[in-house]
């Protein structure tokens, strides 16, 4: 065993935060969080630093490191600012699909832009009425000639307002039984006609990463924006789904972190009868119920993404990465709000953000219910 | 300081050998019928002890030299973890053989070594060690009771040591004691002892009618001008309590390790309960209601066993950090309590009984979260360290 990580990767930690510190400023962030604006400049400044898809091969305009140096890079981010960070790492959303399932062609085509931030990433799989449950799609695709006909709507798509291209899951086969099997990814593009995007605003939390609703009227792409196999879409989803979830684990330690980071801070600084608060008991024992979760959420993280850096992707882990990091980070950014007391519910002492941004890591790219049946799964199948 | 290797989550052939024996030993050995002969007659489990000795789990991470098997803090977790999750009662027992003798091995002379610990490694005699007093709890920073003043070449000790595990039944008892004092503060003044068995003025009375670790031997110690040769002092003349804290912050990896153990047991049993027995016409796992509980529940367990794992490396480095051991400690202890709780829940009506192993599990579960250091010690710990860091 091994619990350190090597100097490079150390290395890779502190290149963000510098980044970050300098660049993620608190009136910045207050303002994208108001104003539910996505920061492209960041963006594209944290792209040229090779912070945007680190893990996608050196081809690709990727750094050519693994899904465990992402997830150092998308904790570090989310650890100095949850809005920002999400916003950021979002940004290559879907991507790992094409890595995985794409041609040369579509690699070549998609991803460099991507990675060098000059262009924005989406996967369309939620729908209206299925939320979680991506058994069966509304949204259908027929052959026609050499081109796919698309039809249907997808909803809670993040980055759907500023995407270049959208990754959707489709019914390609309506007959299949079970309906899984009858389901294809397709690569659509933005400018395609017939492809009507709405914003859906008034978020919780993560206003500056902007989410949408998509829809497909008779949109026509060609036949070789099929990505992956024929009617293996659903197949190809969960295993991207499994390896993703990561990432939202990554967020979520990123977030408790950042979060902690702050009460301690404030705990240090703030005097309530005549003393530090952080020598009161009833707050030092939280600050150390907050540091033991923040640390057994980024172990389970990192060891989820040093599976998956070995070849032997274990949903099962990643799941409760997924799972216990999520929770944790809406646990410790509640107990940071309750350190700052009062102060903790205005905007400008951040923790109140935080708040708000933690709570989607229990809930999207799988839901905490979601992830517990899959944990149960594998728990039982042993 | 980043690692010279990469990270590496798992464990090495060999380790996961020494896991497999000694799951194999305890699936043969505890049997129900031992078990309750112990939990019955709540005497220590001699033969076992022996047996597990011969095999060498007894001080696996002691050097080769002293009968130990020359492993580090990781392997001792293994087999901690494996043993109490087999059979808490008897696990813990036995595990709780050595108790102390790390404090020879880490301050202890040449000849100490030598004298003390191969007896334990090769299970012939057990140790205790004596913290607390009847009135301090976990506090031993105080001025202690127990008092050992210096008479020519020989140390008088008088005072009294409670809930000292082994104490009637040990070749020998550390025992920490004040031999200065007038200093301040107190715990500056604080240095061990070895006491070996049938000195005169010690007199041991065993406590009986435990929650649960029943074949545990469990005592109060009473010392009245016991005296004990010069060179019967472990360590440096009052560090004593500097010593014994740098002993708790790797021992309590072992503590960890069996919160870990008694979680997985708890897992095992619920798990396979769940598969086997059937409610409204389907296996009880089907139930989301379970089987989301058994997702939590194992959760807890991985999350508990990579911080002690970490904890254990961390020790075998030379960079044992006493805030991730006390994190290991706290969170390892409550998952226990919590696992099993849950596994209580999944069996439901049965659990009561004992003739379900869930019942012995749930009697312990508690203790884990108390002794060496309690959890509100623990988060003290956890905190001192946290708030030194730099913000």
């Amino acid at each position: 065993m091994d619990f350190k990580l090597t100097e490079e990767q150390l290395e890779i930690k502190s290149a963000v935060r510098e980044f970050c510190l300098k660049e993620f400023t608190p009136e910045l962030a207050m303002e994208c969080d108001r104003e539910e604006k996505f920061p492209w400049d960041l963006h594209r400044k944290a792209a040229r630093l090779g912070f945007v898809g680190i893990h996608f091969p050196e081809e690709y305009g990727g750094g050519g490191y693994g899904v465990l140096e992402n997830v150092l890079v998308v904790e570090e981010m989310c650890r100095v600012d949850s809005t920002l960070g999400t916003a950021i790492m979002l940004g290559d959303f879907a991507c790992d699909l094409i890595l995985r399932h794409g041609t040369e062609e579509q690699k070549e085509r998609w991803l460099p832009k991507v990675a060098r931030g000059e262009a924005v990433s989406a996967g369309a799989f939620t729908e209206p009425a299925r939320g979680s449950d991506i058994t069966k799609m509304d949204t259908t695709a027929v052959k026609e000639g050499d081109e796919w006909v698309i039809n249907g709507t997808k909803t809670l798509i993040s980055n759907a307002t500023i995407a270049s291209f959208f990754i959707t899951l489709c019914q390609t086969n309506p007959e299949a039984e079970p309906t899984y099997r009858g389901q294809s990814l397709i690569i659509v593009e933005r400018e395609t006609p017939g492809v009507d995007v709405t914003k859906i605003g008034g978020k919780l939390g993560i206003r500056s990463s902007p989410t949408g609703e998509v829809s497909f009227s008779d949109v026509r792409v060609p036949e070789e924006n099929l990505l992956g196999e024929l009617n293996r879409g659903f197949y190809h989803s969960l295993y991207f789904f499994d390896e993703s979830r990561i990432e939202i684990a990554a967020q979520a330690v990123g977030i408790a972190q950042g979060a902690l980071d702050r009460a301690l801070k404030y705990a240090k600084e703030r005097e309530a009868f005549g003393r530090k608060i952080a020598e009161f008991q009833a707050i030092s024992h939280k600050l150390a119920d907050m540091a033991t979760k923040v640390e057994a959420a980024r172990l389970l993280t990192y060891k989820a993404a040093w599976v998956v850096d070995h070849g032997k992707l274990d949903p099962m882990l990643a799941s409760m990465a997924k799972t216990y990091a999520g929770r944790i980070a809406v646990e410790v950014a509640d107990e940071a709000i309750q350190i700052f007391g009062g102060y903790g519910y205005i905007g400008e002492y951040e923790v109140e953000r935080f708040y708000r941004d933690a709570k989607i890591t229990e809930i999207y790219e799988g839901t905490r219910e979601i992830q517990k049946n899959t944990i149960a799964r594998y728990l039982v199948g042993r | 300081m980043g690692g010279e290797s990469p990270m590496d989550f798992e464990l090495t052939e060999e380790q996961l050998e020494i896991k497999r024996a000694v799951r194999e030993f305890c699936l043969k050995e505890f049997t129900d019928e031992v078990m309750r002969r112990y939990a019955e007659s709540e005497e220590f489990p001699w033969d076992l002890y022996r047996k597990a000795a011969q095999l060498g789990f007894i001080g696996i991470h002691m050097p080769e030299e002293y009968g130990g098997q020359g492993y580090g803090y990781l392997e001792n977790v293994l087999v901690t973890e494996e043993m109490v999750r087999a059979n808490p009662e008897l696990g813990i027992t036995l595990v709780f053989g050595d108790f102390g003798t790390e404090l020879i091995l880490m301050f202890g002379t040449e000849e100490q070594k030598r004298r003390y610990i191969p007896r334990i490694t090769r299970g012939e005699g057990l140790s205790a060690a004596a913290f607390t007093e009847p009135s301090g709890g976990s506090d031993i920073s105080k001025r202690l009771e127990t008092v050992a003043v210096k008479e020519g070449d020989e140390w008088v000790i008088n005072g009294s040591k409670m809930f000292i595990t082994n104490a009637n039944i040990s070749d020998f008892i550390i025992v920490l004691c004040q031999t200065d004092l007038e200093v301040e503060p107190p715990y500056r003044g604080q240095s061990l002892f070895i006491v070996d068995r049938g000195t005169p003025g010690v007199d041991v009375d065993k406590l009986t009618g435990k929650l649960g670790l029943k074949p545990s031997q469990t005592c109060s110690v009473s010392f009245s001008d016991v005296r004990v040769p010069e060179e019967n002092l472990l360590g440096e003349l009052n560090r004593g309590f500097y010593h014994t804290l740098q002993y708790l912050n790797e021992s309590r990896l072992e503590i960890a390790a069996q919160g870990v153990g008694l979680a997985q047991g708890a897992l095992d049993m619920a798990l396979k309960y769940a598969k086997e027995r059937t409610l409204f016409g389907e296996p009880l796992y089907r139930l989301q209601a379970v089987s989301h509980k058994l997702a939590d529940m194992a959760i807890k367990v991985e999350a508990a066993r990579l911080l002690t794992y970490k904890a254990a490396w961390l020790a075998d480095q030379g960079e044992t950090d006493p805030m991730i051991s006390s994190m290991a400690k706290v969170y390892a202890a409550r998952a226990g309590f919590e696992v099993v709780e849950e596994a209580a829940q999944i069996f439901g009506g049965y659990f009561f009984f004992e003739d379900y192993p869930i019942e012995r599990f749930y009697r312990i579960a508690k203790v884990i979260e108390v002794y060496e250091g309690t959890k509100e010690v623990q988060k003290d710990t956890i905190a001192r360290f946290l708030l030194k860091r730099p913000t």
